[in-house]
């Protein structure tokens, strides 16, 4: 068995301390992540999914537990050292990219993820051929728009570039928050098929939360059910290849009685 | 004619207050107001600095960090401390009224009879206030020059990053923290050095020469952005320093008209509002505009 990249142990993250509505959104959560996971998580509202993630990010500060990377402890590390090995998503296209620089400026950008920012020249016409390369495996004219402010392209093109500023420079973790959501249905499997296609021939290791049993059945090697902050289900391989949507909506129903 | 060289002079001068203000107010999209007491901070420090012996020039590199001083104490108490950035500035503003008084010992100080920038062979030969028109030039072409090249670099780009999404910059490891702080820092260091060449100009520094300074600046982004419309991030940098001057136009025909020098913070006032409502009005206009075209044409 190989070693884990990332481990949770035993994490509660307790919110309204000391009052009545102390609550653990949190709830002795372990989950260990192996390289080349694609984690598909699904939950109901207020589960914990995106608590998950911004545990993993470090967003949010945990009560007790222990986050480790590659068997080292990060528990106190700051989200903005975590973007070392960490890219995310998110769901609102306006979130992941800054609207008045152009498709370029924001890969640029990304390309640096995590590194030192200095006084040296941009150089950004140089990266220009390799741009339009990154952008065209997208097939959504992405790749034409390079010089377009990414606050005038429509919300699948941003997600799109989203997506490919969270990969150009590898992460050892990728985080999917409903990335596809926002979008409509026709964009949204476009992207998510490019999604999976990205991932499958990069071997990235990734978490995605998702609404869509469809989705959450067909890609990835593990699935991940969260409830009440806690992990009710967790499963990998052939048991989840063989899973089939009526067993997951029962499963579902189950947790409602 | 002296008149409008004079303004020109005076319109370079507050450019550097405007490019100072553009780094915050456009870029980081902070209303920093801190800017009303490094104005003055700056000219008290540059006068106070030429009183104790220093030459002007170095004098002027002083008003600087002593406006990027105070523009950190801003940062720090907005990122740190987490007090509202407007409110950050308004606190960092009135305790400046304080330091300046400190700094100067008295509410105003005059340069009669000390060495300036503008008291050199060169610039005594030209012709009446053409001296603080190459000045102006060259202190304006030194700074925007400074500040495109930052833009350009990675560091410039998180910085710009920051204030378009921050949510995003931090995603990518860019700590906004740093950048505001440092944007915070450089935009009040420039005021500062506006102030201490405001101060130079004028012969004297005033502890209440930093009133309706926010406004004046303002108007020289916001005249920039009207008159040139879409413009690139290094056209609009330039575009601030000639609204400073269409501005200074502006204000000399005011009062040709027969206002009072008294009524200049409410002129000031009234044409920056004039200028933010002309968008709007143009809106409106070219609405009606194609309204108009099209029932003529179905008719």
């Amino acid at each position: 068995m190989t070693e884990p990249i990332f481990e949770l142990n035993d994490i509660v993250v307790t919110v309204n301390h000391g009052t009545p509505e102390q609550i653990n959104i949190m709830d002795h959560i372990n989950l260990s992540i192996y390289p080349g996971d694609f984690i598909t998580i699904l939950g109901s509202n207020g589960a914990g999914k995106s608590t998950l993630f911004n545990v993993i990010g470090g967003n949010i500060p945990i009560t007790t537990g222990q986050i480790l990377l590659h068997g080292k402890d990060i528990t106190n590390m700051s989200v903005e050292r975590r973007t070392r090995f960490l890219s995310r998503v998110f769901q609102d296209p306006k979130m992941g990219t800054a609207p008045r620089m152009t498709v370029a400026e924001n890969l640029l950008l990304s390309e640096k993820r995590g590194q030192y920012r200095g006084f040296g020249s941009r150089h950004l016409k140089a990266h220009m051929a390799k741009f339009k390369d990154i952008t065209s495996v997208m097939n959504n004219g992405l790749e034409d728009r390079l010089n377009t402010a990414t606050g005038k392209l429509s919300g699948g093109q941003r997600q799109a570039l989203s997506f490919l500023m969270a990969t150009i420079k590898r992460p050892e973790i990728l985080l999917l928050d409903e990335h596809t959501a926002a979008l409509d249905p026709q964009t949204s499997q476009e992207l998510m098929q490019a999604t999976n296609d990205q991932i499958t021939r990069n071997h990235l290791t990734c978490l995605m939360i998702t609404h869509h049993l469809d989705d959450a059945l067909k890609y990835g090697n593990r699935l991940v059910v969260l409830d009440h902050g806690k992990i009710t289900y967790d499963i990998a391989g052939d048991e989840k290849d063989n899973l089939t949507k009526e067993e997951l909506l029962s499963f579902f129903n189950d947790l409602d009685d | 004619m002296s008149i409008i060289v004079s303004a020109i002079g005076q319109g370079l001068t507050w450019g550097i207050v405007g490019i100072g203000l553009f780094l915050t107010f456009r870029i980081l999209d902070f209303p920093d107001m801190t800017v009303e007491g490094t104005f003055p901070m700056g000219a008290a420090a540059c006068v106070a600095a030429i009183y104790s012996g220093a030459s002007p020039l170095v004098a002027t590199l002083i008003a600087f960090i002593a406006g990027m001083l105070a523009g950190l104490v801003t940062g720090l108490l907005y990122t740190k401390v987490k007090i509202p950035v407007l409110l950050a500035g308004i606190l960092v503003m009135t305790a400046a009224y304080s330091v300046n008084l400190r700094i100067m010992g008295r509410a105003n100080l005059s340069l009669f009879g000390k060495p300036t920038m503008l008291r050199n062979h060169f610039l005594e030969s030209l012709p009446p206030y053409f001296d603080s028109v190459v000045l102006g030039i060259v202190v304006v072409a030194i700074v925007t020059a400074l500040i495109i090249y930052f833009l350009q670099t990675n560091l410039g780009q998180a910085f710009i990053a920051t204030g378009d999404n921050p949510t995003m910059a931090r995603s990518l490891g860019i700590s906004t923290d740093a950048m505001q702080i440092m944007g915070l820092g450089v935009s009040n260091g420039l005021i500062g050095l506006g102030g201490a060449l405001v101060a130079q100009n004028n012969g004297f520094a005033d502890v209440n020469m930093g009133i309706g300074v926010i406004v004046v600046a303002l108007a020289s982004i916001i005249i920039g952005e009207v008159v040139f419309g879409d413009l690139t991030m290094n056209q609009r940098l330039i575009a601030v320093t000639i609204g400073s001057i269409l501005y200074r136009f502006v204000i000399l025909l005011v009062l040709k008209l027969g206002f009072n020098a008294n009524d200049l913070n409410l002129i000031s006032a009234i044409v920056l509002a004039i200028f933010m409502m002309l968008p709007v009005l143009e809106n409106r206009f070219r609405i009606r505009h194609t309204l108009a075209k099209g029932m003529t044409k179905h008719d």
